[in-house]
């Protein structure tokens, strides 16, 4: 399982560094998007460093649907599906290499705009670098959850538009458990409630995915 | 080398969605054969195809290739033994020719050293490091080949190989495939004619509305 892990995590990354899609396209797009969150906020709130995570993660949200659905459409041609089936690869690996990709690829977006939160949105710098390793946790159980959403959806009618409406249930106590964790770095309420959490989801969207993922891939 | 068919179905049924894609298919494949599939567009061909490759489950009827029902075997086994060519290209666009090659050796467990081999075989060495995504049809056709006969398959599945190809391209094609069933693959190539080539003499299978109708040598 290992051994695919790597292979297909390598492979994924590689096409997204040919294909900079990441760089020239969903970090843009998160950037421009937090920026028209601060501007929302408008000048009353500049300073006001609560509404920062709230914010950081509903703009990740974004960026984790564009990212799920690149991971997925990298798969989508019917003669790469099948030639790369024949391939027999174990679909536990292929699972965890595809959320091992996304999840790098969600952590370089989430430090740029943890960044953004900072400069755009008044977050205060060492509450951000303290909520760094939540922010990461969080994020990479965003990965597994939506690696597995993205092949339940996968090649069906309207897999982007379903990708979404799907997700959002999954994704909602993470998120809220990210934005408490990111807020208690901050200094507002307790930290280790919100860690556990993101933790058991990790874990449990981890294991499911190790399991469902040939399941998914079959149907 | 294998006695009996590589291939055997008997009234091999195929279901996707509530519809039938192959209704009773009777078919024998000798091994180190090259067979021919024919038939307008829905016939059944690409659906045949994907049975044999293990991507499709058999709804009912009987099915053995290479030695694995397709009842009840392992089709993830099956799949490692088939090698498949679609007419839509068969790798990541974004990889270069030989990252393509890489990911299949190395999913494959097979030694890296074999690729320059196979891209001299198929005349892109001097496209290794090619953008698959700037090749031209015919060298991605090529390119499919090469990933073929990296997998050293037993059962060769080419779904439309020579759409969008020329004569220089379709007698390359021709040749390779006259080397690797000499060499003991079995080839299936789904086709809407029978082939013009003179130098191949394969078994052409007709088939309609999911079914064999006939065929001719």
């Amino acid at each position: 399982m290992i051994r695919v892990a790597w292979l297909v995590a390598g492979k994924d990354l590689r096409i997204e560094a040919r294909s900079r899609v990441l760089l020239w396209q969903v970090v843009p797009f998160g950037a421009i998007a937090l920026l028209l969150a601060g501007l929302a906020l408008g000048p009353a709130h500049a300073g006001d460093s609560s509404a920062g995570p709230g914010l950081f993660y509903l703009v990740m949200l974004f960026v984790a649907l564009l990212m799920i659905t690149r991971s997925q459409v990298i798969e989508a041609t019917p003669g790469t599906r099948a030639s790369v089936a024949t391939l027999g690869l174990d679909p536990a690996g292929v699972f965890v290499g595809k959320a091992l990709a996304l999840c790098v690829e969600l952590w370089a977006t989430g430090l740029v705009l943890l960044a953004g939160t900072v400069l755009v949105l008044h977050t205060a710098l060492h509450g951000a670098l303290v909520a760094v390793p939540s922010v990461l946790v969080t994020l990479a159980a965003l990965s597994c959850a939506g690696t597995l959403y993205g092949a339940m959806t996968a090649g069906g009618d309207g897999a982007t538009t379903l990708l979404p409406i799907l997700c959002l249930p999954a994704f909602a106590p993470l998120l809220i458990a990210g934005e408490r964790s990111f807020s208690a770095a901050l200094g507002h309420g307790g930290l280790w409630e919100w860690w556990a959490i993101v933790l058991v989801a990790l874990v449990a969207y981890g294991g499911l995915g190790i399991l469902l993922y040939g399941v998914l891939e079959e149907s | 080398m294998r006695s009996g068919p590589l291939v055997h179905l008997a009234d091999a049924v195929v279901f996707a969605n509530g519809f039938p894609l192959l209704s009773g298919v009777d078919l024998d494949l000798a091994p180190a054969s090259l067979n021919v599939l024919t038939g307008a567009n829905g016939a059944g061909k690409t659906s045949l195809l994907r049975l044999l490759a293990g991507l499709v489950p058999l709804t009912s009827g009987e099915g053995t290739v290479c030695g694995i029902d397709l009842r009840n075997g392992d089709r993830r086994q099956l799949r490692r033994r088939v090698g498949w060519l679609g007419h839509e290209g068969s790798f990541y666009a974004d990889l270069s020719v030989e990252e393509n090659l890489r990911f299949c050796a190395r999913a494959l467990q097979r030694p890296l050293t074999g690729i320059g081999e196979v891209l001299e075989r198929v005349g892109l060495e001097s496209r290794s490091g090619t953008t698959t995504k700037q090749l031209s049809a015919g060298q991605r056709r090529r390119l499919g080949l090469a990933w073929l006969l990296l997998r050293r398959a037993e059962l060769w599945l080419l779904d439309e190989p020579y759409a969008s190809l020329d004569d220089q391209g379709r007698e390359f094609f021709d040749r390779l495939l006259a080397e690797v069933t000499a060499a003991g693959a079995t080839v299936v190539v789904s086709a809407h004619d029978p082939l013009r080539s003179g130098a191949l003499r394969p078994r052409t299978v007709h088939l309609a509305g999911g079914r064999v109708q006939g065929e001719s040598r």
